[in-house]
């Protein structure tokens, strides 16, 4: 066995949180010192605060794509996260609940809200929460390549529902998905659509107009940016019914005070993606193409889950048949290898992954499979070495 | 800061982070940056063990035990948690909340909602102006209130205009005595005086890190677990993270920082406390020999209850103007930073409700600026904002002549 203090670390296990760039850790910094002041408050500190809130939203709308400025301006609603942004997504599209019912949906309605198989747990949760309380939920099914079938939708959009959530790319195996097509079907049959696009801002281009969806969640801390801070975009004239009350923060849409400094941080993040994003994508997908290609030399039966699909460049999910997921992780953490057998909030978890089980993979699969993900500081030296370090630990865990 | 010649007395809208707390998040922004759900290898690992170790401070700091405290997004969120989570889990056994007219938006909207969607919502009155209790509840009234279809009342330990503390331990054993669920929102009053669960009694306690010299952006709920274990229903779903009552990734540097800044003020507290309460005696001794005609917002400076503890956050100063307009008043003073209670935010026109609430009319909370001392007011701040009001109310007065 390796002994971790002998070997220097590697992170592969940014899908579950990024490090921050030092000029995001900077900016925060310098936020928390220069605008101390209450974004809400009528001095001028507030005002102050104010102003720099207002235009890190307008930069960061701008950079994800959204209309910012005239008569039909999107919204930038800032969150503290991915987790809320995507729950407000769904039970503010969906509209106020009355007596277990919600308005929204029409009398002809025999669905309530479709979300793919695929989910991330905060809309799948989300999903199930709704359920219990009596909407009626529909899961989008996936095929084998990890993608959401499109052919399917028309059925599921014929019964009416109000809203569709589904995700841009997934976060365990990297597959994008066909959200533009999917927004055009949605479109035309008159139901919101919502994406989660949380793995995808800040790897590979995302552009919330070009989508043509509704709704966008996004989060600085799969970027690079802090934890404690999202966003929920919503498209001009679609309505959203608050989730929080308490305050005239965000026109109501999101009471509680404004954070300065993480707004800041986020906006950092994304600029320095925008500074680079064309040289940043072809970066994580060499190294990607790199630690695929080294995997496969030495584990010639390893499976790339979602190899026929078009996958973000920095995430990769592999499976080595007859080695067991949880103990190749530990194995690989005692080597210095951080990585993770799916999403972090369900690591530990010895449940099968519901993403690969959407996708009809065989068990061996399902059970062997684990999550590399590399950011924009990874370098070709530490891939090198992380493959070398999985293959050995495949290779012990054999024999065993 | 970037601009030392404002005298910053608006420590109730929002503090400045203290340089200490900010050291000690610095590093999760850095080198321990890990998710704390990643529990199978060694960066979450850091991540998890910063999250455990705060979360025995803050405890530990408010007489908790570790996993009762449920980490938010900030005070605003926790209320709705506790309120939304308690009524809609309880809608069963009651759908009636008692709450009081002075409580903050954060408390107020939420119970206003529910009341949209068919909960009895029942609002107490607090002693009128002039009283010298001005803003106290009657926990007779408060008692009297409760019925067998309550499910949770909840009232607000030191009110955020007029620094009222209110008889928390008084209103719980009264809570208890009727099998009603207690919630607290202690926004103001944890770090700035002595907060204890147990002390309190109460069942559920909001409280945020921006108000105490800590980041913006993370606030804690307190949950309690035994005797009796309180059952909410979540508000946000996902990964299931802090007990499936707050699922999200949890904000490591925001959490590091909420306990550097609860630990600070309870070094300080009885030390502060008493610095503060001198400041702001003496600020509203410069204003009431140098203004004519002002009036106190609130109980009264020196006012105790029965155990001789004030009535009154240290480094809370709420006073009318009488002819003077509090907005325009703070135009005439660009270098003290306060607010007025002619507007409860920028984006809110209407006059403050808690000012109201104690029977004001309109003009006079309209006349009114709320002072907030805190950690880093020195006595010639006090000095300086006293002679800057004075010089903007005579101004105003000579202009209106």
């Amino acid at each position: 066995m390796y002994n971790s203090r002998m070997l220097a670390p590697i992170n592969l296990d940014h899908n579950a949180t990024t490090p921050l760039l030092p000029e995001v850790a900077e900016a925060m910094r310098a936020a928390a010192l220069d605008y101390p002041g209450n974004p809400a408050s009528q001095h001028e500190l507030g005002r102050r605060a104010r102003r720099v809130l207002e235009d890190c939203r307008e930069r960061i709308g701008e950079l994800l794509g959204a209309q910012m400025g005239g008569m039909r301006a999107d919204r930038v609603i800032f969150t503290s996260g991915g987790t809320e942004s995507n729950n407000l997504a769904l039970r503010g599209l969906l509209g106020p609940w009355v007596g277990g019912h919600h308005v929204a949906t029409g009398p002809d309605a025999q669905l309530d809200l479709i979300v793919s198989a695929i989910e991330h747990p905060s809309i799948a949760a989300a999903a199930d929460a709704l359920a219990e309380q009596g909407a009626r939920v529909a899961r989008a099914p996936v095929d084998a390549k990890g993608q959401i079938q499109l052919a399917a939708l028309p059925d599921l959009l014929a019964r009416r529902p109000r809203l569709a959530s589904l995700m841009l790319a997934n976060n365990e195996t990297g597959v994008l998905q066909p959200i533009a097509e999917a927004a055009a079907l949605c479109g035309d049959a008159g139901v919101l659509i919502h994406t989660d696009a949380v793995q995808a801002v800040g790897k590979a281009p995302v552009n919330f107009a070009a989508l043509g969806v509704d709704a966008l969640t996004a989060t600085a801390h799969k970027f690079h940016g802090p934890v404690g801070i999202g966003v929920l975009l919503v498209r001009s004239g679609v309505e959203l019914a608050p989730q929080l009350a308490g305050g005239f923060q965000q026109a109501g849409a999101r009471p509680g005070t404004e954070t300065v400094a993480l707004a800041a941080g986020m906006r950092t993040a994304l600029d320095a993606w925008q500074q680079e994003s064309a040289a940043r994508t072809a970066r994580l997908a060499a190294l990607g193409q790199q630690l695929q290609t080294a995997l496969l030399a030495e584990l010639p039966d390893a499976i790339i889950v979602g190899a026929q699909a078009p996958r973000l460049p920095h995430t990769l999910c592999v499976a080595c048949p007859g080695v067991d997921r949880q103990q190749l992780v530990i194995s690989l953490d005692l080597a210095g290898v951080a990585c993770s057998t799916g999403s972090a909030c369900a690591s530990g978890s010895s449940e099968p992954s519901p993403v690969l089980v959407a996708m009809g993979l065989p068990e061996a699969v399902i059970s062997g499979a684990i999550r590399l993900s590399w950011g924009a500081a990874t370098t070709p030296a530490e891939i090198a070495e992380a493959a070398r370090r999985i293959c050995l630990s495949v290779n012990q865990l054999r024999r065993q | 800061m970037s601009d030392d010649l404002t005298i910053y007395l608006d420590n109730h809208a929002t503090t400045r982070v203290d340089p200490r707390v900010l050291a000690a998040m610095l590093p999760y922004f850095s080198e321990h940056f890990g998710n704390a759900g990643s529990v199978v290898h060694a960066y979450g690992e850091r991540a998890r063990e910063a999250v455990a170790d705060s979360r025995r401070a803050i405890a530990a700091a408010i007489g908790a035990s570790p996993e009762e405290i449920v980490f938010t997004s900030g005070a605003t969120e926790s209320n709705n948690l506790a309120i939304r989570g308690v009524a809609e889990r309880q809608r069963r056994r009651g759908d009636h909340l008692v709450s009081v007219a002075t409580e903050h938006r954060a408390v107020l909207d939420p119970l206003a909602r529910l009341g949209r969607r068919g909960y009895d919502v029942t609002l107490l009155d607090v002693a009128p102006h002039g009283r010298r209790e001005a803003g106290l509840v009657d926990v007779e009234q408060f008692a009297a209130a409760l019925r067998d279809d309550t499910v949770l009342a909840s009232v607000m330990l030191a009110n955020n205009e007029i620094g009222v503390v209110q008889p928390i331990a008084e209103l719980a054993a009264a809570c208890r005595a009727a099998g009603v669920l207690l919630h607290c929102d202690a926004t103001q009053a944890v770090g700035k005086l002595p907060v204890d669960v147990q002390e309190l009694g109460v069942d559920l306690m909001s409280f945020s890190a921006h108000k105490i010299y800590g980041p913006k952006g993370v606030g804690a709920l307190y949950v309690r677990r035994t005797r009796p274990a309180v059952r909410l229903d979540a508000q946000i779903s996902g990964g299931g993270q802090e007990h499936g009552l707050r699922s999200g990734t949890l904000n490591v540097p925001g959490i590091v920082g909420l306990a550097a800044a609860v630990s600070l003020c309870q070094l300080e507290l009885s030390d502060e406390m008493s610095r503060q309460t001198k400041l702001r005696n003496r600020l509203w001794q410069r204003l009431s020999a140098g203004v004519a005609g002002v009036e106190l917002c609130g109980p009264a400076l020196d006012a105790v209850d029965a155990a001789g503890t004030p009535l009154r956050l240290p480094g809370n100063l709420d006073v009318a103007f009488g002819d003077v307009d509090g907005e325009a008043l703070m135009l005439a003073m660009p270098d003290v930073a306060v607010s007025s209670g002619a507007a409860c935010s920028s984006t809110d026109p209407a006059p403050s409700h808690v000012l109201l609430a104690l029977g004001m009319t309109e003009d006079a909370a309209r006349s009114t600026l709320r002072f907030g001392l805190g950690r880093f007011t020195t006595e010639s701040d006090v000095e300086m904002a006293a002679d800057a009001v004075i010089a903007a109310v005579a101004k105003l007065r000579g202009l209106a002549r």
